[in-house]
């Protein structure tokens, strides 16, 4: 995998991401820091769904891995990002698992493509083998 | 000279003819602002000045950032602020400042030793002018955009128009982020006045775009979601043909001429209180 | 061991009120109580109140959808009622479909949907 991580600027926290109650617990944590960037409760709750869906996509798809969580600032703005790795499978079809409807296995969609609309920037970063890494950011208007 | 000794000369000039010199700023301030500000409100604000400023230059010299300052930042903030909610311009609020070094300005008679103090006196008040201006543009800034975002508030108005039925009358260029706003505030107000049947009128739009129509088409299914339906009124010729030709589908989705006929239309289902389904195709 | 959601029985219908942050355990063990008390009770109809749930992903949303379903085969209907604005254009966003689900504004208005005579089965569109 590139050594391409983006770092949150401020704030950053890290969890590990091995359980139903994790991923729990990341919702809370983004949703904290998204009210403490002042995100509209929109924003907040499309950013928190979308953490929660990568999260699940973590534990289930990828076998478990972490969250980094944190401000960025750009231009005079700030947004919450946050990063979710894992050292999975990896994604061997990024086209098909961002296409809308896709699932994989027991029934689960990915839901990448959704995440990626509930989201600002998204970039993700996948190798077979080796594992994924999927980094959303969304900024406060 | 040392900065203090300097300083503390000035504090001497200062105090000693306080009464008179405080005056004469109040004065030639009043005179600028040609009656705005009650003489008894200049008053009060400028000796309060006066008094903060002789203080920090006997606590602080001339560092004017420092805390010995702190008192008279506040009063400028407080001053400036004031200044730009009333609609003073800038150079009006600068004056306010600026007017203290005429009113000490050196004469004819001045010594030689308070001239340099004055200099020294002159370069503070530009510095606490520049400062106030600041924070006046900052204020401007922050009327500006609270007043932008009063008026989206104001131009989309969800309206009740019976038991149960609202209706957004939509007027004027619709943009990406107005268009969000009118779906935030038209499923808040669902909920807020119990209505399940809503009525979004674009009668007042002239044009209609793919993404306009998407956000549309994303309100009304997120009524949906809810629990509520959506008619659309007020589609003329031109954007019907225009969606069309878009190759947006709008599928169930009622839509009417006229606003009166959606009204009729959700009174009808309201009566009749027909299910409403929910889900998305 | 989890919380369960707690399921209240008002004349032949199931009222579920949703409080808690959704768990998945809380979720499935839901999925099973409700598909358990529809048959025990012999109810007519499930209410969902998902008033103060305030994210629903599409994990949630696939329970919703599958609660609806498995009550239908057992021959009563599901409303879900009190989504949240936020959560409504969430949902939109991310493209989940809730499967046809029927939903109401209010607690009030699913029960009244539940107690007309002869609802429709609800067309899939």
């Amino acid at each position: 995998m590139s050594g391409l991580r983006p770092v949150p600027d401020t704030d950053h926290q890290v969890i590990t991401i091995d359980s139903n109650d994790d991923v729990v617990r990341a919702r809370q944590l983004v949703r904290g820091l998204a009210q403490r960037c002042k995100l509209s409760l929109v924003d907040q709750t499309k950013l928190v769904t979308a953490a929660s869906e990568l999260a699940r996509n973590t534990l289930v798809y990828g076998g478990g891995g972490v969250m980094r969580l944190g401000l960025v600032q750009r231009d005079g703005r700030t947004g919450v990002t946050a990063v979710f790795e894992d050292s999975g499978p990896g994604i061997p079809d990024v086209d098909q698992a961002m296409t809308d409807g896709w699932t994989s296995g027991g029934g689960l969609g990915l839901g990448l493509s959704g995440a990626r609309r509930l989201v600002d920037d998204f970039t993700l970063e996948t190798e077979v083998g080796s594992g994924t890494q999927i980094a959303v950011t969304k900024w406060a208007r | 000279m040392a900065e203090q000794a300097i300083s503390t000369r000035l504090v001497e000039l200062l105090t000693a003819r306080n009464e008179t010199l405080a005056s004469a700023w109040v004065e030639a301030v009043s005179r600028t602002l040609r009656g705005r500000i009650s003489v008894a409100e200049l008053d009060r604000e400028l000796h309060e000045l006066y008094t903060g400023l002789s203080a920090g230059l006997r606590e602080g010299a001339f560092d004017w950032q420092g805390e010995a300052f702190g008192e008279v930042r506040a009063l400028l903030t407080e001053l400036s602020r004031s200044r730009a909610r009333q609609g003073f311009t800038p150079t009006e609020t600068a004056t306010s400042v600026l007017a203290l070094k005429d009113v000490l300005a050196p004469t004819a008679d001045t010594p030689a030793q308070d001239i340099h103090a004055y200099l020294q006196l002159s370069k503070l008040v530009d510095a606490l002018a520049l400062f106030t201006l600041e924070v006046y543009a900052k204020t401007r800034e922050e009327i500006i955009s609270a007043q932008a975002e009063q008026l989206m508030e104001l131009s989309t108005p969800v309206v009740k128009l019976w038991d149960g039925v609202v209706a957004v009358p939509l007027v004027g260029t619709l943009d990406s982020a107005r268009t969000q706003v009118v779906m935030e505030k038209l499923l808040q107000a669902l909920v807020d006045i119990n209505a399940d049947q809503a009525i979004i009128d674009i009668t007042g739009v002239p044009a209609v775009d793919t993404e306009v129509a998407q956000h549309l088409l994303k309100t009304v299914v997120a009524a949906r979601l809810m629990g509520a339906e959506c008619i659309i009124s007020g589609i003329r010729p031109q954007i019907a043909q225009t969606i069309v030709a878009l190759g947006i589908q709008f599928g169930d989705i009622v839509t009417k001429a006229s606003l009166a006929d959606a009204l009729k239309h959700a009174l009808r289902n309201s009566s009749a209180d027909l299910p409403v389904n929910g889900g998305q195709a | 061991m989890t919380e369960r959601v707690p399921v209240l029985k008002i004349g032949d219908v199931l009222l579920v009120s949703i409080q808690v942050d959704l768990e998945d355990q809380i979720v499935l063990d839901l999925q099973e109580d409700l598909a358990s008390r529809i048959v025990d009770s012999g109810a007519r109809g499930v209410v969902i109140d998902i008033t103060a749930v305030e994210i629903v992903d599409s994990f949630v949303g696939r329970m919703l959808a599958t609660t609806a379903a498995i009550s239908r085969m057992l021959d009563a209907e599901t409303v879900v009622v009190g989504m949240r604005p936020a959560v409504a254009i969430t949902l939109v966003e991310l493209g989940l479909s809730l499967g046809g689900v029927r939903t109401a504004l209010t607690l009030e208005k699913g029960l009244n949907l539940l107690a007309r005579p002869g609802i429709d089965r609800p067309a899939q569109r």
